[in-house]
């Protein structure tokens, strides 16, 4: 796997991650299409994520949650809302309240996922569209792994200040 | 975005706080919520004293902020002052680079069964 490119947008609060990874595109559409292996990587190993329900067609809901160190569950859903398989996905990824219900009072985060062939490997990209920081703020609560990753992140803040 | 200008010395005692994985974690800790020091002592193997001294070190290098209320002394992070956004962004990223390394992990199962 090698990563390709990474661009942020501080005023937008958009992220766009490039990577590459020696599979065909049908092989990584399944990283995303299966919610046994979706739930393999999409949550840290701290939090790991549990798929209750996953299809990806247009208007399906798909419900997760992710459990911490100490038990403690963060509900999640998406929302479907383009398809094109195996190369196009995209889903608004929601926050749920203790019972899986959608929670309203938190705007769902956009993610724009597209996979496309180069000499036989697959660039996948995602594009997430955060519409605030408080909520790219609980995204990063519910999916960062504790300590050090984030201290290294303010290191290059500093340097870049 | 508000860029501040750091001097040399304030690089060097940020890069010292950080050093360390107590206070490292201390930083995260206090990033998406102010903690009382009371709070942050929990979760480490040290006695308050210890914490409250690893906080002071922080507070030196500008990362987080100590303020009184009531009885307790709450510490948030500072991080707004070299961008917020930026950090989270970063912190962000992270977590994309942690999942392509898990999806790689899974790809690479295949191979592996092809193999056997």
């Amino acid at each position: 796997m090698t990563v390709i490119s990474v661009e942020k947008d501080t005023d937008a609060l958009t992220l766009t991650f490039a990577a590459e990874f020696a599979a065909d595109v049908n092989r990584v559409w399944q990283v995303w299409e299966d919610p046994r292996q979706l739930e393999r990587w999409w949550g840290p190993p701290t939090w790991p994520a549990t798929f209750t329900r996953h299809e990806l067609s247009v208007g399906s809901r798909s419900s997760y949650y992710m459990t911490g160190p100490d038990g403690t569950k963060a509900h999640g859903w998406w929302l479907v809302t383009a398809v094109d398989a195996p190369t196009l996905l995209e889903f608004d990824d929601g926050f749920a309240d203790e019972n899986g219900e959608p929670d309203d009072s938190i705007e769902a985060v956009t993610m724009t996922v597209t996979l496309e062939s180069i000499d036989g490997e697959t660039r996948m990209t995602t594009l997430t569209r955060f519409a605030s920081i408080e909520q790219l703020e609980k995204m990063v609560e519910m999916g960062m792994e504790e300590g050090m990753t984030l201290a290294m992140g303010q290191i290059d803040e500093v340097l870049a200040a | 975005m508000v860029v501040y200008e750091l001097t040399d010395s304030e690089i060097d005692r940020i890069f010292q706080a950080l050093a360390d994985a107590t206070r490292r974690d201390i930083v995260s800790r206090v990033l998406t919520a102010g903690h009382s020091v009371t709070a942050l002592a929990e979760h480490y193997d040290m006695s308050f004293a210890a914490v409250q001294k690893h906080v002071q070190v922080l507070e030196r290098a500008l990362l987080v902020t100590k303020e009184r209320h009531g009885r307790e002394q709450l510490v948030n992070s500072r991080i707004d002052t070299i961008g917020r956004a930026a950090t989270l962004l970063q912190a962000y990223e992270q977590i994309w680079a942690q999942r392509a390394l898990r999806i790689d992990d899974i790809l690479a199962e295949d191979t592996l069964k092809e193999q056997s």
